[in-house]
């Protein structure tokens, strides 16, 4: 590690490292948006990274930007006429798309590597030093590599919504759109509303979604204020059950369900769903308001109950307005529960008039449906709960972290 | 004067306290054990029973009614049938009747011994039937002027009773759905397979999460938006997010193939999800990918209550960034790690969509929950599903015993 620390061993070293990583991002990224050749190439990819690594070190300690800046226009008139860089490009692409990757390749290996390298001088350098940076190099890697890894499945299903079979097939990595087509890009959309009636699926969804929260806040609260503010024999025994009950695996109690509903001839029906919806939910919902309730000082409801108030009329004038925050939060993430449910949606509804979301996405897994139809399907049943979490942000990750240790 | 002394035993406010707060939790103690401790109890009784799918639906008399000839005129002659079956093939019923209303003014000629027309109905005692039993019934009528004037005589619906003994309610016990269990190699993969998912896809989320949370735990501009980001694998309904997968790792048309093909990272296209063992690390995969916004948000959010000022003390004495993160990060979030890896835990082994959505328990993914499914439902053995299930859930009775240990000494539970 000693031997490490040297900025003329550590620049290059994290500059061949963040070379590599920014070459691969280019590729993928050009590959995906323009559908043509990109690949990360390893030794141009090192070579870049190994001159731009030596061309960013603070020589003499002064920032001087004219080093990088000349290694770069080097490296780019180098790929463009040798063809040597960390991008390789497939014959046939568009001059446009050729340029922004070299450019994009060497803008953001420089300029990453501008800011890794903050301070490192050639000659040794400290412990300190060597860890930020290599800290920052990790930085920067984290932030390409999650926000990747979360994007690409989202752009894959909302891109492949617009296109059509063949055009998949021919080219897997083509996600151009032909602007030009105009509505046409949304057939796939418009066919699902009327043909496979996802409008109906849609509002089946809302409200089941809508009254399950509703049923759920009705049952949760007095349970919740009742374990979080009231002494009674059991109570601690009670708050642990509710997190034991919550940790019941759904399929355990699908089965028993089914058959119950079967019988009483609940199944198939939005009543069943209703019914069963919120009883997976009211554990959830009670374990984060009881947490919430006993954050609350209790010296305001004593004060309501020395004013003559009753405990129902303080639980409605003084601790429900003040925990609306919590109510926000445990109904967001109810509803998000409700309309994203699968399981017992799949196993309880058969009958195509009586789906819910989920359950018509699944009846689009078919061979006969073409598959665009199964992505804008997705893209349906995903955009109205993006809405609403990044509108409502704020309450949804405190409901989250309330009490969603629950998936 | 008497000394005064504290009251003892349970006053009459502390009583109307109980009362008041049982009063509020009965709703929700009657829904959850109408709907959890009852379909558990089930499920224990369920798995001791030679139940099949075909089982759920009890044997019952059916019906056909039809009139073969013309009755037009007054002594017009017909015959008036009834075709009746039991639905089961091997299930007795027992006390089978059937009952019809009969019209006005039509005449019988002769009736089977076991029916008898009476007060405008006909009534039919036929006994037990075995299964598969069919009897038809065939009554020669003639028609009058009062019949005519009337609804023809199949406008009635006919009615039957009967029992059967039904599998769910009889006292005929087995263990042999438990012996198809534990039977075999099988059992013993599908657990191995279930360990593996639930162990690294924690364990991956977790360190993910950890990493993510570490990128985060800053401000800078935009750094509300890439939390929301991070969330949105978490956000989304697993549905959308399972096919956009299988999407992107088509072996055909995917694009995750056709990138790995294009950089030279493999000469012929991957079926990510049919091989085995690629299957289940993909699962797992998506596992993490899926769940890491949850640890992400929990670390976070501990990360951010961290007293700053030791690491200004740490600072001025000369450590490290590793080693700030090794000494005095980590030892402060080890005890949301902990609760988070047994919590995550357990509800990794609970999963059940992911899997089934993506390979179906296909190509050496089958957990114990898709497992529950596909001996229930697939094979259409119930008993043995629940058989599976009562499996899951005495595993699950003994990892909340251990996370309520942990639990209380980390969260003072």
């Amino acid at each position: 590690m000693r031997l490490l620390r040297h900025g003329l061993l550590t620049g290059p070293i994290l500059g061949a490292l963040w070379s590599l990583v920014v070459a691969t991002t280019v590729a993928v990224a050009m590959s995906l948006f323009t559908g043509d050749a990109f690949r990360p190439t390893l030794w141009g990819g090192l070579l870049a990274g190994v001159a731009l690594g030596l061309g960013c070190l603070r020589f003499g300690g002064r920032q001087r930007l004219v080093v990088p800046l000349a290694v770069a226009l080097g490296l780019l008139a180098l790929s463009a006429v040798a063809g040597i860089g960390a991008l390789e490009i497939g014959e046939g692409s568009a001059p446009l798309a050729a340029w922004t990757g070299r450019v994009a390749t060497l803008g953001f290996t420089g300029l990453g590597l501008w800011l890794i390298l903050e301070e490192l001088r050639p000659g040794t350098i400290t412990r300190h030093e060597f860890e930020e940076a290599v800290i920052r190099f990790l930085t920067g890697f984290g932030y390409i590599f999650f926000t990747a890894i979360v994007l690409i499945p989202f752009y894959v299903m909302v891109m492949t919504s617009l296109k059509n079979q063949a055009e998949l097939m021919a080219n897997p990595l083509d996600f151009t759109i032909d602007l030009s087509q105009g509505a046409e890009l949304f057939r796939s959309y418009s066919e699902l509303m009327t043909e496979y009636s996802f409008g109906r699926y849609l509002w089946t969804s809302f409200y089941v979604s809508v009254l399950t929260v509703l049923i759920t806040l009705a049952f949760a609260i007095p349970g919740a204020y009742a374990v979080a503010r009231l002494r009674f024999r059991g109570q601690a025994l009670f708050s642990r059950s509710i997190l034991l009950i919550y940790m019941v695996p759904m399929i355990v109690l699908a089965l028993p369900i089914y058959i119950a509903f079967s019988m009483t001839g609940l199944r198939n029906t939005i009543f069943g769903i209703v019914l069963i919806y919120p009883v997976t939910t009211i554990p959830v919902a009670l374990y984060m308001l009881q947490g919430y309730f006993r954050g609350l000082p209790a010296e305001i409801e004593e004060a309501g109950l020395m004013d003559g108030l009753s405990r129902l009329k303080v639980i409605w004038q003084i601790t429900l307005p003040l925990s609306l925050p919590a109510l926000a939060s445990v109904s967001l993430y109810v509803f998000m529960i409700a309309w994203n449910e699968f399981l017992l949606a799949f196993m309880l509804l058969d009958d195509p008039s009586k789906y819910t979301l989920t359950r018509g996405i699944a009846s689009l897994n078919s061979s006969e449906v073409p598959r665009q139809h199964l992505m804008a399907g997705s893209v349906i049943a995903t955009v109205p709960i993006m809405v609403l979490f990044l509108g409502l942000e704020r309450f949804m990750t405190k409901g989250l972290t309330a009490g969603s240790v629950k998936g | 004067m008497t000394d005064a002394t504290p009251p003892t035993g349970t006053g009459p406010l502390a009583k109307r306290e109980a009362r008041l707060a049982w009063g509020l939790l009965f709703p929700t103690l009657a829904a959850v054990s109408l709907v959890v401790i009852l379909p558990l109890l089930a499920v224990f009784w369920i798995s001791f029973k030679p139940v099949t799918l075909a089982d759920l639906r009890p044997p019952t008399p059916i019906v056909r009614e039809d009139i073969r000839g013309d009755l037009e005129a007054p002594g017009d002659a017909a015959t008036l049938r009834y075709r009746l079956r039991n639905s089961s093939q091997d299930q007795p019923i027992r006390g089978v009747t059937l009952s019809d209303a009969w019209p006005d003014g039509l005449e019988a000629g002769e009736l089977d011994p076991a029916c008898a027309i009476a007060d405008g109905r006909l009534g039919c005692d036929f006994g037990d039937w075995e299964g598969g039993q069919r009897v038809t019934l065939q009554i020669p009528v003639t028609a009058t002027e009062t019949y005519l004037a009337g609804p023809p005589a199949t406008d009635s619906p006919p009615a039957m009773t009967g029992s059967a003994t039904n599998v769910l309610t009889s006292f005929d016990f087995t263990a042999e759905n438990f012996v198809r269990v534990f039977d075999g190699d099988e059992f013993w993969s599908v657990l191995g397979v279930t360990l593996f998912y639930t162990i690294f896809g924690t364990l991956g989320a977790l360190i993910m999460g950890l990493f993510a949370a570490m990128l985060l735990n800053k401000s800078f501009k935009g750094q509300g938006i890439l939390r929301g980001l991070y969330l949105f694998p978490y956000v989304a309904p697993v549905i959308a997010v399972a096919f956009a997968w299988i999407l992107l790792f088509d072996p055909f048309s995917g694009s995750a193939n056709a990138l790995l093909l294009q950089m030279g990272v493999t000469s012929q296209a991957i079926n990510f999800f049919g091989e085995r063992p690629l299957a289940l690390i993909m699962v797992t995969l998506f596992e993490i990918w899926r769940y890491f916004p949850l640890s992400f948000l929990f670390i976070l959010a501990r990360m951010q209550s961290i007293d700053h000022d030791m690491y200004e003390a740490a600072d001025m004495d000369g450590a490290s960034p590793f080693q700030k993160f090794w000494y005095l990060s980590l030892p402060q979030l080890l005890g949301i790690l902990s609760v988070l890896f047994l919590l995550r835990f357990i509800w990794t082994f609970n999963k059940f969509d992911d899997i089934f959505l993506l390979t179906g328990g296909n190509a050496g993914t089958r957990v114990l929950t898709v497992n529950v499914y596909e001996q229930a439902f697939a094979l259409s053995n119930i008993g043995a599903g629940a058989a599976v299930a009562v499996v899951i859930f005495c595993c699950l009775l003994l990892f909340s015993v251990f996370f309520f240990r942990v639990m209380s000494r980390e969260e003072g539970l």
